[in-house]
Order: structure tokens, then sequence, then C-alpha cells
């Protein structure tokens, strides 16, 4: 099907952010269809972690229009973003796993603050669901502590997945992490987009997680988008030289 | 040295718009505190269990402060009464100065430094690693979790903590008391009820409900405003207690001259 006939999910235009004197983003323009799962490429601090920050209300852009699932994110009330973050799932680049509580505590929080009337036994099934869903059934009562770096980033993803969103956006997840353990995620993200009909933006600078997990890539270069496509075509059409450095980096020839 | 920065603004010009640019948003925070405290849902579980870590657990350092001050105040104060040969009155005098006083001060300040430096560090590092940032994309209100909750634990425990300290403190100056003079624990509680009046245990537990106020407040906007990095946390659980502190003395000040005002009308 071509991209053009597929419903569109998110519609950045002209985005633009500074801090200060910096000029992060200089105006990004970025489609996202249903169904599919963009990469966002670029060096660290070229602004990648911004604009998804932006999309759900975390930074506030300084110029551009966002509209996610239909909706001009621009002036909208708390509780009509509220509605929205909720159908837009965050997993953070640390997990952000709330310390004090547990695996199961973790998943329920945001639950039973947004899904109100569930009973004792729903809540316990979809947790059950979704810890199966991301391989450890086991840890429902472990602390954050007690898990490891991708222990935790799979519990990040069931607690994001736990509200039903109908977009999913990854900030750096495999980030630290061992080769094997990256391996076991990129899968997780694909699975993920299968199983729970996601669209998704993938936040790397990890090449092999691009190309496992994203069907298109947006390479980020000086706040702008220079290279969108499928991974081989922007990286073996690039024009643009740093584009093609990005690859030799990764992939040491 | 330069009075002057970079943008050409001098120094102690910078520094006064901090002041007031660290004030306004002080404000901000207390309002918006008081926006929400009334404003359902209420976080009923979440208190309960920060009633519990600030109370239950602050128990055993508020005893033992709280005895030993009942002892070495009275020690202390008996020299001078026995000059007089006025050592009868110790009760009294120990009850007015623990109920007036040293309960309310010694309560708030032990709990300013365990309880305010925690909630600070708390709250700093769950913005570090992006706790607080994963509560509002999961439409969760942050502040009500956190803020609220943590101060008016803080503002309903402190007022229980500072009558428990006022109870031990009493009990530690009458072991003082009865180790000297023999006097009975019913003829020292005698006297020490009769040395008090209503005014003093009303102002003492508003004086307790301020100080509450301000250790968990003071804690929960420097942790909520810490700046990033480890060493954010560090620096707001430090300025959590220092500020707290400083308050909770200007408080004491301001209450006296209040309490001395009502008295003498």
């Amino acid at each position: 099907m071509l991209k053009e006939e597929r419903e569109l999910v998110v519609k950045m235009r002209g985005l633009k952010k500074s801090f200060d004197e910096n000029h992060v983003l200089t105006g990004v323009d970025l489609d996202l269809y249903k169904g599919e799962n963009l990469v966002v490429l670029g060096k660290s601090g070229s602004g990648k972690s911004v604009l998804i920050k932006i999309m759900v209300g975390l930074l506030q852009q300084d110029e551009g229009t966002i509209e996610i699932l239909g909706k001009n994110t621009a002036g909208l009330s708390l509780k009509e973003l509220n509605k929205l973050r909720l159908k837009v799932g965050f997993s953070f680049q640390h997990s952000a796993l709330y310390d004090s509580m547990t695996v199961k505590e973790n998943l329920v929080f945001p639950l039973t603050r947004n899904v109100k009337g569930l009973t004792r036994k729903e809540i316990d099934k979809k947790v059950d669901e979704l810890l199966d869903a991301v391989g450890l059934p086991q840890s429902v009562n472990q602390m954050p502590s007690e898990l490891s770096g991708g222990q935790k980033k799979r519990i990040g993803v069931a607690r994001t997945l736990i509200l039903n969103p109908e977009i999913m956006l990854y900030d750096e997840p495999t980030a630290g992490l061992d080769p094997i353990t990256c391996v076991e995620i990129n899968n997780l993200i694909v699975q993920v987009k299968e199983q729970f009909n996601t669209s998704s933006i993938v936040i790397t600078h990890d090449l092999t997680c691009a190309k496992t997990t994203g069907d298109r890539m947006a390479v980020l270069l000086d706040g702008q988008f220079k290279a969108v496509g499928p991974f081989d075509e922007v990286f073996t059409n690039a024009i643009d030289q740093r584009v093609k450095s990005f690859y030799d980096y990764n992939f040491i020839k | 040295m330069s009075l002057t920065s970079n943008d050409n603004k001098p120094v102690i010009s910078k520094k006064i718009d901090r002041f007031f640019i660290g004030l306004a948003s002080a404000f901000t925070f207390v309002k918006r505190f008081f926006q929400e405290v009334f404003k359902p849902p209420f976080e009923f579980r979440e208190i309960m269990r920060q009633c519990y870590e600030i109370g239950y657990r602050s128990l055993p350092l508020i005893s033992l402060t709280g005895f030993i001050v009942g002892i070495v105040f009275t020690n202390q104060s008996r020299p001078s009464l026995s000059e007089f040969g006025a050592t009868s009155w110790l009760p009294a005098l120990i009850s007015i100065a623990v109920v007036r006083a040293m309960g309310p001060l010694v309560t708030a300040l032990i709990a300013a430094g365990k309880v305010g430096s925690g909630i600070g560090a708390e709250i700093a590092s769950m913005k570090v690693t992006e706790q607080i940032d994963a509560m509002e994309v999961s439409a969760i209100n942050p502040f009500k979790f956190l803020v609220v909750t943590r101060t008016v634990a803080t503002t309903l425990m402190i007022p229980v903590l500072v009558m428990y300290t006022d109870f031990v403190a009493l009990i530690g100056s009458f072991l003082s008391v009865n180790s000297k003079e023999l006097v009975s624990l019913s003829t020292f509680f005698v006297q020490v009820f009769e040395a008090i009046s209503f005014l003093d245990v009303f102002s003492s537990i508003i004086k307790s409900l301020v100080f509450g106020f301000t250790i968990g407040i003071v804690g929960c906007y420097k942790g909520y405003n810490s700046s990033k990095g480890t060493e954010g946390v560090g620096k707001a659980a430090n300025a959590s207690v220092v500020m707290a502190m400083f308050l909770i003395f200007i408080e004491e000040l301001l209450g006296l001259q209040i309490v001395n005002a009502i008295r003498n009308a």
C-alpha cells in the first residue's frame, strides 16, 4: 500500500525549539503513518529526545505545529492533553521505573489512576498479560533495584503498554545495554508493533536497532531531517556526506 | 574583581533578580499546593504511607531527643532555682518551656533534618531519573501525588510528634526532678498542668502545624526545582534542611510575638 493512502497518526510541520542560543530543532517536518515504526537517527545532542518530549507535552515548541491522531496539540487544555497522552506511550531512556514500587505496582499505578471501575481480578489479569508479553512474568513482585538494565527497559515498555496506547515513543531503547540484550529489546519493539498494533517512533543512534526495528529512517542533522526513507535508501543514496559517515562509523568497514 | 557580568548587568542586580524570581516561583508553588489540596482525587493511601514514614519512623529519634531535652533542661534550671529555694517550681518552669517553645522547636528542627532532607532528596532523585516525567506522560498529576501528599503528611504528623515530644520531655524532666526532690508522678503532672494554659497548648499546636507545612513544602519545592544530575539531589537535600530551619526560627519568633500580643490583650 502506498504510504499516502495510509492513515497519518503524527504530523509535524516546521517544528522549532531553542534553549537560549542553542537552536536544537530548526524546522522539523515529520509524518508517522499508522502501523509503521519510524526510527529517528542522530548524534547525541542533536535534539532527538527533545522532539518526542515536545510530542507528549514535556517540552513546548517555540514554533511549528504537531497533530497527533488528528488533534493539534497547540492550545490543548491539561485535561485534553492528558487524554491524548493516554494514547501515546513513552518509554524512557533510563526506564524511569518508580523506585518505591514493585514491578506490579509500577504497572498498576497508571492503570488505576486512568481507568476506573476495574476489579482486582481484571487488574491482575492485565498485569500478567503484559509481563508475559515482555517475557518477565516472574518479576511481578520484584523491586526495580533488583532488575537488570534490560529487564527495567522491558518493564518500562510493559508499564507504557498497560494503557493501550496507539503510538509508542522509544527514547534510546538500547542505550547502555550489552549486544545480546540490545537484540532482545529490538525484537521486543517489533513484537509490540505486531501484537499491540502500535505505530512507533524510535529514537536511537544505534544503526543495528534502527535496521531491525524501523520501517523508515529519518536522520536528524542541524535540527532538520536530512534524509527520510527506508534504511537502504537513506544510507546508499545519501547525498549528505554526514549521513554517509554516520553509517560508516556504525558499521566499520 | 569585576562588578559587572558579560552582559553588562551589575552582579548585584542579577542577584536581586534571582532572589525575586525565586520568591515568585516559591509563591506560585505554595499557591498551586492550595489549589490542588482540595481537588479530587485525594491520594489517601499515599498520604497514609507518608504519615507512617514521617511519623512512625521518626519516633525513635524524637523519643531520644525529647527525653534528653527534658533531663538536660531540668538539670540546667535546678541550680538557678535552688539559689532562691524555688526548686518546687521546676515542673511548672519545665512544662511552660517545653510546651510553649522547646517541644515544637526541637521536634521541628529534628524533623527538618530527617524528614525535610529525605523529601528533598527523594523528589530530586525522582526528577533526575525522569520518574516525574513518567507520571506526567501517564496523565498522572505528579504535583498532587508527590507534593500534596508529603506536605499534608508533614502538616498532620508534626503536631502529633510535638505532643509526643512534650510528653517524653516531661517524663525525662520528672525522672530528673524525682532523683533529687522525690516528687511523685501525679504531683509532678498536677504542677505541670496547673502551669500551662489552653492558649499555650493551642498556640503550640498551631505553631506545629505551620512548622510541619514549612518542612513539607520546602522539601518538596527544593526537590521539585532541583537542577538535574546527582549533584542536584545533594543540593536539594541540603537546601531543604537549611531553608526549613531558617523559616522555622522566623516563624517561632513571629508566633511568639502573636501569642504575647494575645496574652497581653
